[in-house]
């Protein structure tokens, strides 16, 4: 390979050139990723602490069984599996555009970002649904010696442990459940949404800046490249994510 | 910032990926993904049909969800080390931003073990453990050794 036999003989830190062969930018934009898989590393692994503190957790496969346009159908895993597709094949429509940028194809780039940016939007939307789903969804409950029902909020979790035998308009009663849930369901994939909601507008300028041909006249698409590695580092997180809150 | 130059003055070699080459690979990434999540999607429904009997096995449980956090960390890999083209970078790049993320075995390992240790010492000692509140002080001992 003649890659391989230029790093072996190139003297990287002979000075005069740059000792990881990157540009400035595409180089702080690992070093700034770096520091963001710290803060979701910290926010998940809070949530783990304050779980395994507790006896009782919410199954994730009651809380998250709706579909849209299902009804009450029981589709555990269904809805989330969705969404973590839609992001997998939005992280490969911007592998696509980066591979396009590489070999100056302009129409390439343009199409593959607007897939990615489509795929963004849709998973944002599938986002959208699923906390007015658990926001709204009212679940019955026995709260301060009163049945009640709630749906969960960062304050309220109808997701407790059930009440043996005690019945309410045909729904079973439950305790309400850890608080600390919905604060940190809503916390971390909020934050997580918010990655891929600023993703997308990164991705949307980068699609105007292609079509004003701004990368032809600089005669390179690096620019996409590195709103290519901060899409898929949200990706990334969702693989966590989905692992963390819906897996396990 | 200023690119105008077609040559990067960082960059001394291009990896020069061959067009085909390239989709090929990324076309086989994204068949891997997709069925290590599948797998993944399998194994959850698999957690929910034993949840559904009351004297399930919780070692099996813990072993699959094992099984499920390795095929995670597999999918990071092939995200940043394909899709992120780390893989294709020079070594010392590469030790840069991943040798700094092994502190979170630490990190993990620590805090999960102290969540869990609470849990045992709620569970152990009842509510006497975690009692913070503050007893009266008594006006003797607000001024010892106050003269009179």
């Amino acid at each position: 390979m003649a890659t391989a036999q230029a790093q072996m003989d190139t003297k990287w830190w002979s000075g005069g050139k740059s000792p990881f062969n990157v540009e400035y930018g595409k180089l702080m934009m690992w070093y700034f990723l770096m520091s963001d898989a710290f803060t979701f590393g910290a926010f998940l692994i809070s949530y783990g602490t304050i779980r395994f503190s507790q006896n009782y957790w919410p199954d994730p496969n009651k809380v998250f069984n709706a579909f849209p346009f299902a009804g009450h159908a029981n589709l555990p895993l269904a809805f989330v599996s969705l969404m973590t597709f839609i992001l997998i094949v939005s992280s490969v429509t911007m592998v696509l555009a980066v591979h396009a940028g590489h070999h100056m194809d302009k129409k390439g780039v343009i199409k593959w970002m607007a897939w990615t940016i489509v795929g963004g939007i849709a998973f944002l939307a599938c986002q959208a649904w699923e906390w007015t789903h658990l926001i709204t969804g009212d679940h019955v409950v026995m709260l301060d010696g009163k049945i009640q029902e709630i749906g969960t909020t960062v304050s309220k979790n109808p997701w407790g442990p059930e009440i043996p035998g005690l019945m309410h308009d045909g729904h079973q009663v439950h305790k309400p459940g850890p608080v600390a849930f919905g604060g940190y369901f809503f916390g971390i994939t909020g934050f997580h949404g918010f990655h891929v909601l600023s993703g997308v507008v990164i991705n949307i300028i980068m699609l105007l800046m292609t079509i004003n041909g701004v990368f032809d006249r600089k005669g390179h698409y690096l620019m996409i490249e590195k709103a290519g590695l901060y899409w898929h580092f949200v990706d990334l997180v969702w693989v966590f994510v989905f692992l963390c809150f819906y897996l396990i | 910032m200023d690119h105008s130059n077609t040559d990067l003055a960082e960059v001394t070699f291009h990896h020069a990926p061959s067009g085909d080459e390239t989709v090929k690979r990324i076309i086989k990434t994204t068949v891997i993904l997709s069925v290590i999540t599948l797998i993944e999607l399998a194994l959850g429904f698999g957690i929910y049909y034993m949840h559904k009997n009351p004297d399930y096995s919780h070692s099996l449980v813990l072993f699959i969800k094992g099984v499920i956090v390795i095929l995670s960390l597999l999918k990071a890999f092939y995200i940043v080390g394909v899709f992120m083209h780390l893989g294709d970078e020079i070594r010392n790049l590469i030790m840069t931003i991943v040798v700094p993320l092994l502190l979170f075995v630490w990190f993990i390992a620590a805090f999960l073990w102290d969540g869990n240790s609470w849990r045992n010492l709620r569970n152990t000692h009842g509510k006497s453990i975690p009692q913070t509140e503050q007893h009266q002080v008594t006006p003797e001992a607000k001024k010892p050794g106050g003269v009179e």
